[in-house]
């Protein structure tokens, strides 16, 4: 099996002048409320995980739920109070300041929501800016920077300045910022969260494009369930501070482990979000129509097809084989039947 | 009662009324007591006492003490010269070699520092104005009056001044385009055409020196205000005193440590301009988005690079308003600093306003606000300029700006070698206009005030009679009636219903500070007339920025307005004033209206500006009049953003009344500059400063209280 490409073991983030003496006595057992009595406010408790490589993984809370405060544990613009982060095998927090700077230049690349671009750097300027601090040669920089105002569809507007674009513009000008470097690791906070719905939307279909192509190893913390069904191959929901799930959109819309998690899933429309193999019956030796359906495909993608036989359904993985069937009956009991029917 | 509920204050502000006017008509004046005129403090007389502290006698005329408290500081300003002149003359005497006599001398620490200080400014001083004028001191520095002797043709000999000005505009456009080019151009050779060329260069030599210096350590003094709780903590108070503090009280202190010169106009202009520099700083880079400092982490700036890269830049805006400032004061200084021997404008214009020479005083006012005004666009342009890295530029295009110069070079120096053949017995117009010698316009100016004076003479004077009489003659008379113990009361019972327990400890502390002070008398009139500016100013703001904001155009021309008329330097102002008021203390208090209206005005549109739109349009929906809108939600909600207009204008009508002690006036500014020809004058000058600092800063106190909690009511912040 390959290393993980970060791995979290027991990150604890709390804030206040106490927080190491507390946790120290706690014992591993943190509970809110008494830190908060004291003066302490959790922001992450014993986050453990880890996401490997070309993954993304959607960390999904309300305002508060600490998935902001872990992020910036993970790229240590804050130092986690207890616990070890490993980026590629390396440990996080035993690296000093060069080491850290080195990582940030080479490794990684951070969107933000509110975009925190340089109000006095053109377009282009904030894309070369990482590449310049660097120490890569103006005209270099510049050139390359021009590249991902390609990949990014901002062609004609290198030399806007933040303040000339709109939302949607300035967030393509931070996501191409954060690329520059040709990181392996893309931590994005909250980047769609500023924008209206339907440019919403458009960046997260451009989002998964980018992603298409370039395979980076992906955190994204958003607040919003849809997205991180949308974007995530594996979702952690977070509430006060700890990990409440951590599994792939599918499971956790079919078993929520907690009731807050349930409370997400509710709304979801099913088909939307499973796939065939999530729904399908072992091979049986039945007679199986002709059509056949891939184990990733979405189930409202092909429900009509599968509606329209009469018989099982062949269900096939890349290969073609066969490795499960399923009745178009039981797609209807996904799409109709609705919260009663959870498994 | 319905009102007292509304304003569940108001039965402790007038509590506070009545005992302060209790406590006026019980204490009752003495007979003895007369406002001195005259520096009587300083005389021995019969019926003074006196007490001996530290060795120093204080002489004072004792009253009730409920009327005026004894001036137990009076040792204060004795003892802080003498402190000066001990660290100066005898603390820490260190050996050094005396090359020319060629055997180890003693000398005292802090005098070493000072004079090594002072030689270094001179040298880079003089250096800028050679380059400019041309001069032999540069080469003298190197070498020596014999060897200059022996070879007289080592040394610089100066630019013609179109050079320089066809250098100028061109910088001018590189800057930011063709408009500023033209007028940068056309400043200089206004300077030069009209005699100014040797004075104003004078003047930018001193300017370019303190400026940037200012610039550097307001600017390294803030960033480390910003890394350092502790440093800020330290800095804090003086930044206080130093931002209230009257400009003229630390001259006498400068001409202590660092004699008389251009030199020590550059290092108390330094201090005078790096505190507001440095709060300017802290408060912008403080205001970065915490983002935009994670997004250069995450760049993998290292704390240099961010500083420098991210968090100066993204703070260009406020940095700016302090490059603003700085050069503000640096003018500002530069008239001033002509007291302690800088020369330059300032130089003749505090001769020509002496004589009152009012139009030759215009001209060298004219010269300087020009200056300032070209200098602050520069400044703001090269801040704001841009790169262009895609233009396909041409060898010529390229280089443009260089050629142009090199070119206006070549010219300049061969027809100013031409003109050395023919104008060969007068001067060389087209190197120098000498000073004398340039269209003047004085003559003019001088005739127009004539004129004035001729055809208004009796509408002005009986204007001035009518103002005095029954305005500012009761008004004084007023002030000086309140007994100490009242006005204390009535400050610490002002500072306890603002802000609690704290605000009434400062601010009584602060004017105790100045009831035993030797000066409280004029302390009063001090703040007589500047409570008269700023109650007029306040009126004139709040009308002419409510007026303006009423439409889009107005407003922006009137801040632009007042830019322009805050870049003037301070003294300016008085020139007009004298013109049409002649010497009287109308002409102080018209100066300071005018100089504090600026701000007023400033604040009154920013304040309403301020409103969210949002506001506007509820309002609008609920069907209100432009009146109703006016008084019921915005001047509400932009009240607390236009005290703090108050306070600056409270600030800039204290600097005014100091500075009209030049015309004359009977408040403690008249003292300072007494105290600049004391050769004791050290501690007192900086003492008077301190006091009119803490009238400012008890207003400051005030208001900033009040603000604060205001803006937490209303919920903006």
């Amino acid at each position: 099996m390959t290393e993980p490409v970060i791995k979290c073991d027991s990150v604890y983030k709390i804030f206040g002048a106490k927080a190491q003496k507390m946790l120290q006595e706690a014992n591993g057992n943190v509970d809110a409320k008494t830190f908060q009595d004291n003066g302490c406010i959790v922001g992450v408790n014993n986050a453990s995980f880890e996401v490997s490589k070309g993954e993304i993984l959607v960390v999904m809370g309300l305002s508060g739920s600490g998935k902001s405060t872990l992020l910036r544990c993970i790229s240590r613009l804050t130092d986690a109070t207890a616990g070890k982060i490993f980026i590629e095998g390396q440990d996080l927090l035993s690296l000093n300041n060069k080491q850290l700077i080195n990582l940030r230049r080479n490794k990684m690349g951070m969107v933000f929501q509110s975009f925190a671009l340089l109000p006095h750097k053109t377009v282009v300027e904030n894309i070369a800016f990482p590449l310049q601090i660097k120490g890569i040669k103006t005209q270099e920089t510049i050139n390359k920077a021009m590249d991902m105002v390609k990949l990014v569809g901002l062609d004609g507007r290198e030399n806007y300045f933040p303040r000339e674009l709109s939302g949607g513009q300035q967030q393509r000008v931070g996501i191409a910022r954060s690329l520059a470097v040709e990181p392996d690791i893309w931590f994005l906070d909250e980047p769609f969260s500023a924008l209206d719905p339907l440019i919403r939307k458009e960046m997260q279909d451009e989002f998964l494009r980018l992603q298409e192509k370039l395979k980076k190893t992906i955190m994204f913390i958003t607040h919003d369930f849809d997205e991180a069904l949308k974007l995530a191959d594996r979702i952690a929901i977070m509430k006060d501070g700890i990990i409440e799930q951590l599994d792939t959109p599918a499971n956790i819309v079919l078993n929520p482990a907690t009731d807050y998690v349930r409370r997400f899933t509710e709304e979801v429309p099913r088909e939307k979000v499973l796939k065939i193999e999530d729904v399908m019956d072992k091979i049986s030796n039945e007679n199986l129509s002709d059509f056949k359906v891939s184990k990733n495909s979405i189930i409202g993608h092909v429900a009509k097809k599968i509606l329209s036989q009469e018989k099982n359904v062949a269900v096939v993985d890349i290969n073609n084989k066969i490795v499960g069937t399923v009745h178009p009956s039981k797609i209807i009991n996904t799409v109709f039947g609705g919260k009663r029917n959870n498994n | 009662m319905e009102l007292l509920k509304k304003y569940p204050k108001l039965i402790q502000w007038l509590f506070l009324l009545v005992v302060f006017f209790f406590l006026c008509f019980a204490i009752d004046v003495p007979e003895t007591y007369k406002f001195i005129r005259v520096q009587a403090e300083f005389i021995k007389d019969p019926n003074q006492v006196s007490y001996t502290m530290f060795g120093t006698e204080v002489r004072y005329y004792p009253f009730d003490n409920f009327w005026r408290l004894p001036p137990l500081l009076g040792w204060l300003p004795i003892w802080v010269n003498d402190f000066i002149v001990f660290l100066l003359e005898e603390w820490m005497p260190v050996e050094y070699w005396n090359e020319d006599t060629q055997e180890f001398r003693t000398q005292p620490l802090i005098l070493k520092i000072t004079r090594n200080i002072s030689a270094i400014m001179t040298f880079v001083i003089e250096l800028i104005r050679e380059i400019i004028l041309g001069g032999v001191e540069t080469v003298v520095t190197f070498t020596s009056w014999d060897w200059i002797d022996a070879n007289p043709w080592a040394k610089l000999p100066g630019l013609p001044w179109t050079i320089v000005a066809a250098g100028t505009a061109i910088l001018g456009y590189k800057l930011s385009g063709k408009g500023l080019g033209i007028f940068a151009g056309l400043t200089m050779i206004y300077v030069s055409i009209f005699g100014q060329w040797e004075p104003s260069m004078k003047t930018l030599s001193f300017i370019l020196v303190a400026t940037p210096l200012s610039f550097i350590f307001g600017l390294i003094l803030g960033i480390l205000a910003f890394k350092s709780k502790r440093v800020e903590k330290f800095l804090n108070p003086i930044l206080m005193v130093m931002q209230t503090m009257p400009q003229y009280s630390v001259l006498v202190p400068a001409l202590v440590l660092f004699g008389n010169g251009d030199h020590a106009a550059v290092i108390i202009t330094m201090i005078v301009a790096i505190p507001p520099m440095i709060l300017l700083t802290l408060l912008g880079l403080r205001s970065v988005p915490l983002e935009v400092i994670e997004a250069g982490k995450m760049s993998g700036c290292n704390n240099y690079q961010l500083m420098f890269k991210v968090l100066i830049p993204t703070a260009r805006r406020d940095i700016l308003i302090g490059v603003n400032q700085v050069i503000m004061v640096c003018f500002s200084m530069a008239v001033i600093a002509a007291y302690i021997g800088a020369q330059g404008l300032g130089h003749y214009l505090l001769v020509a306003l002496n004589q009152l020479n009012i139009g030759a005083a215009l001209e060298a006012g004219l010269c300087i606000s020009l200056i300032a005004i070209l200098l602050d666009k520069m400044s703001l342009a090269w801040a704001n300029k841009q790169n262009d890295y895609f233009g396909n530029l041409t060898f010529f295009q390229r280089y443009k700006n260089t050629l142009f110069f090199a070119g206006s070079v070549i010219v300049g120096v061969t027809i100013s070698y031409i003109g050395s053949f023919y104008l060969i017995n007068g001067f060389n117009y087209l190197f120098e206009i000498p000073h004398n010698k340039g269209i003047s316009t004085a003559d003019f100016w001088n005739k127009g005030v004539d004129w004035i004076f001729d055809t208004f003479f009796y509408s002005l004077k009986i204007f001035n009679t009518w103002l005095i009489i029954e305005v500012l003659q009761p008004m004084r008379a007023l002030y000086l009636r309140m007994p100490a113990v009242a006005t204390l009361v009535l400050i610490i019972g002002a500072g306890y219903i603002v802000g609690g327990i704290r605000s009434a400890l400062i601010v009584g502390g602060l004017s105790l500070f100045i009831a035993l002070s030797p000066w409280w008398d004029r302390a009063l009139v001090t703040t007589y007339m500047a409570t008269f500016g700023v109650i007029v100013s306040c009126i004139i703001g709040l009308i002419v920025g409510t007026l303006c904001f009423q439409n889009k155009h107005t407003t922006s021309f009137m801040l632009a307005l007042c830019d322009i008329f805050q870049t003037f330097p301070s003294f300016v102002y008085l020139i007009p004033v004298m013109m049409l008021f002649g010497i009287t203390d109308t002409s102080v208090l018209i100066a300071v209206v005018v100089y504090a209206t600026i701000p007023a005005v400033r604040y009154t549109i920013e304040g309403l500006k301020s409103v969210p739109a949002a506001l506007h349009d509820v309002a609008s929906m609920s069907g209100v009049t432009k009146i109703q809108r006016l008084l019921k939600i915005e001047f509400p909600l932009a009240f607390p953003h236009m005290m703090l207009g108050l306070n600056q204008t409270i600030v800039f009508a204290l600097f005014m009344v100091i500075i009209g002690a030049f015309i004359g006036t009977e408040d403690l500014g008249q003292y300072i500059l007494k105290a600049l020809s004391d050769k004791k004058g050290a501690g007192i000058g900086l003492l008077l400063g301190v006091c009119v600092a803490f009238i400012g800063l008890i207003f400051d106190n005030l208001i900033r209280t009040w603000v604060n909690k205001r803006k937490k009511h209303l919920g903006i912040d």
